[in-house]
């Protein structure tokens, strides 16, 4: 117990000079971007923009504003939004947060739900018809972007069907096409995934002692093959689930969902510095994070690399 | 020793059989050589049908508006009665050209770095490799996203955004190859004759690693045709009234109700490619594996 709890905080401080280097690369980054936050649509008096410029500190020397935004942000403080009037990042999140993460389970649940069953069927049954329809369907999978996908599956089960609405989150069967969308690529991957290391693992000896001490095919597989051909599927769900939650600006677009991804990009359209670089700092955040909780996973369903642990 | 003494004649040819052995292997993988024909038309067809074609792809028919599939208009037209074959044809010239130069930029990056992290190794070799896990922990298309805000949305420069996002893979995997590589007999030959880092690295390392290499490569032009039309399609990329199958995906996405034609076509034409470049990749990756070049023993 006590080495988890060390690496748990090792991780956690070795995150903070990763995050530290990516907010000061956003930071100078989206600075270097021609045209400000209040330069486009309302055009502004003079007098009207430096007051704007000097009310969120826009007129400070650089690295004052820098110096600034770092203390703030160490105490959590993301800043107010350039462009939503009133409303501070962490506000912003605070909405939008809960709205991706629960459309990223969905899709994960998806993905894990289709992608390990066809991969473990498409192993035991190699080279046959159950094996080359889930691949070529996996392949189809990874080659139709999410921004095609989304777009066909819209057409026809929601416009051509009725089956669904064409866009918003409001009902439970709105979750259904966004979180498919988001999981197919995810699914098929992880089908690929299962499928490869089934295959390692099936030949090896101790499979066959259990086959020869009588143990079921299904006792077999899912507690002595899949326990071992999981451990590459465990390892690439952290940026898995990271990307998920991240990787929703096309889904959240098309199907026209409140979540980060959706503020994310306006904010970029917008040039919303405070939101842009907030959200940046908040998906760094989790991908530090998710990628810690897989470690310790891997910790738990693998003896071998508790060593690395302590 | 004195095999590894010997200065390697330039003018041999670089161990014969390896390439034209690899050739053999690829053209018996049958999902790879279909993958190489489609990806010959696609190109073909982008590189010249634009040429061909009697419209302009931003020659406007208002009076046309949208149609269907017709004798004049092979794949219809769009909204502003543009020949939408036309586009669909400028758009992967395009996409096809972001996937390459990107690919380039990425490839110069990550081959240059790997090489150096790798070769250097120790201190320098841990130091750069914590800037590229730095690095992952940055979600790419958030990366891309706000190079894209940055570069303003500059077509020229958003294949050097993409490029620059999509390199630390290959960084990792050079690195990884070099790194076993400095310690064989070879590389300490070079040394121990008083070459350059530079020439160990150019001359003697880096053929050494092209197997890899070729694979990955071909493995991140489909990503970073993806990226591109992801860029297009958030309207971060190309911009109007220049076509990338990206945007073609927007502008069909927003009217599909009506005219599904323009999002089936140029969906279907990124999706194809794609599908070619991965078969392409898989077959090479096969072709060009380390451990089956070992078996066949044809390369140290």
């Amino acid at each position: 117990m006590r080495s988890i709890l060390r690496f748990v905080i090792s991780r956690l401080l070795q995150a903070i000079p990763v995050l530290l280097a990516v907010v000061t690369l956003t930071f100078f980054l989206i600075r270097l971007a021609p045209g400000g936050p209040f330069t486009s649509e309302k055009s502004y008096s003079p007098e009207a923009l430096a007051r704007l410029n000097a009310h969120y500190g826009l007129d400070d020397p650089l690295l004052v504003q820098y110096a600034h935004y770092i203390g703030r942000a160490a105490r959590g403080d993301l800043g107010p939004s350039l462009k939503y009037t009133n409303r501070t990042v962490n506000a912003i999140i605070a909405d939008a947060f809960p709205v991706s993460l629960e459309l990223g389970m969905w899709a994960l649940l998806f993905a894990l739900a289709v992608g390990i069953p066809a991969g473990v069927i498409a192993a035991l049954r190699s080279h046959t018809a159950l094996d080359h329809v889930p691949m070529a369907l996996a392949m189809t999978g990874i080659c139709l972007p999410s921004f095609v996908l989304g777009p066909l599956l819209t057409l026809g089960l929601a416009l051509g069907l009725g089956w669904f609405n064409a866009a918003g989150w409001d009902t439970p069967s709105d979750r259904v096409l966004p979180a498919v969308t988001l999981g197919a690529a995810y699914a098929a991957y992880l089908a690929r995934l299962t499928r490869g290391s089934m295959l390692d693992v099936l030949p090896l000896d101790y499979i066959r002692t259990a086959r020869a001490k009588g143990a079921s095919p299904w006792r077999i597989v899912t507690r002595h093959a899949l326990r071992n051909a999981l451990l590459p599927v465990v390892s690439f769900l952290g940026p898995a689930a990271a990307g998920l939650i991240t990787g929703s600006f096309v889904v959240e677009t098309v199907f026209h969902i409140p979540g980060l991804g959706t503020m994310f990009v306006t904010g970029a359209f917008n040039r919303d510095y405070t939101l842009v670089l907030g959200l940046v700092v908040f998906y760094g955040a989790l991908v530090v994070l998710f990628n810690a909780i897989v470690d310790l996973l891997l910790a738990v369903l693998d003896p071998r690399t508790r060593k690395g642990l302590a | 020793m004195t095999e590894f003494m010997a200065e390697p004649n330039p003018a041999a040819p670089p161990s014969p059989g390896f390439w034209s052995s690899s050739w053999q292997r690829l053209r018996h993988h049958r999902l790879a050589m279909v993958g190489l024909l489609l990806l010959a038309f696609v190109s073909l067809a982008c590189i010249g049908g634009p040429w061909l074609s009697p419209y302009g792809y931003e020659e406007q028919q208002l009076e046309l508006g949208p149609t269907s599939t017709s004798a004049a208009h092979w794949l219809g037209t769009d909204v502003l009665g543009r020949d939408q074959l036309t586009r669909l044809l400028y758009g992967g010239r395009v996409s096809l050209l972001v996937g390459l130069c990107a690919t380039a930029v990425s490839l110069a990056i990550g081959l240059t770095y790997g090489l150096i992290a790798g070769y250097r190794g120790g201190r320098v070799d841990a130091v750069m490799m914590r800037v590229v896990d730095a690095l992952y922990a940055l979600p790419f298309s958030v990366l891309a996203i706000v190079l894209m805000v940055v570069f303003g949305r500059n077509f020229l420069l958003l294949f050097v955004a993409i490029g620059l996002v999509e390199w630390l893979t290959m960084a990792r995997i050079v690195r990884g190859q070099v790194l076993s590589l400095r310690e064989q007999a070879f590389v300490k030959a070079g040394r121990v004759l008083g070459y350059s880092p530079a020439r160990i690295m150019s001359r003697h390392i880096l053929p050494n690693i092209m197997g890899p290499v070729v694979v990955y490569t071909t493995l991140t032009v489909p990503q970073v045709i993806l990226l591109e039309s992801f860029l297009s399609f958030l309207g971060l990329g190309v911009q109007p009234p220049t076509s990338s199958w990206g945007l073609l995906i927007r502008n069909g996405a927003e009217v599909m109700e009506s005219y599904p034609w323009l999002l089936l076509w140029p969906g279907l034409a990124l999706s194809i490619t794609l599908f070619a470049l991965n078969f392409v990749g898989d077959g090479l990756r096969d072709a060009l594996d380390p451990r089956f070049i070992a078996r066949s023993g044809s390369k140290p």
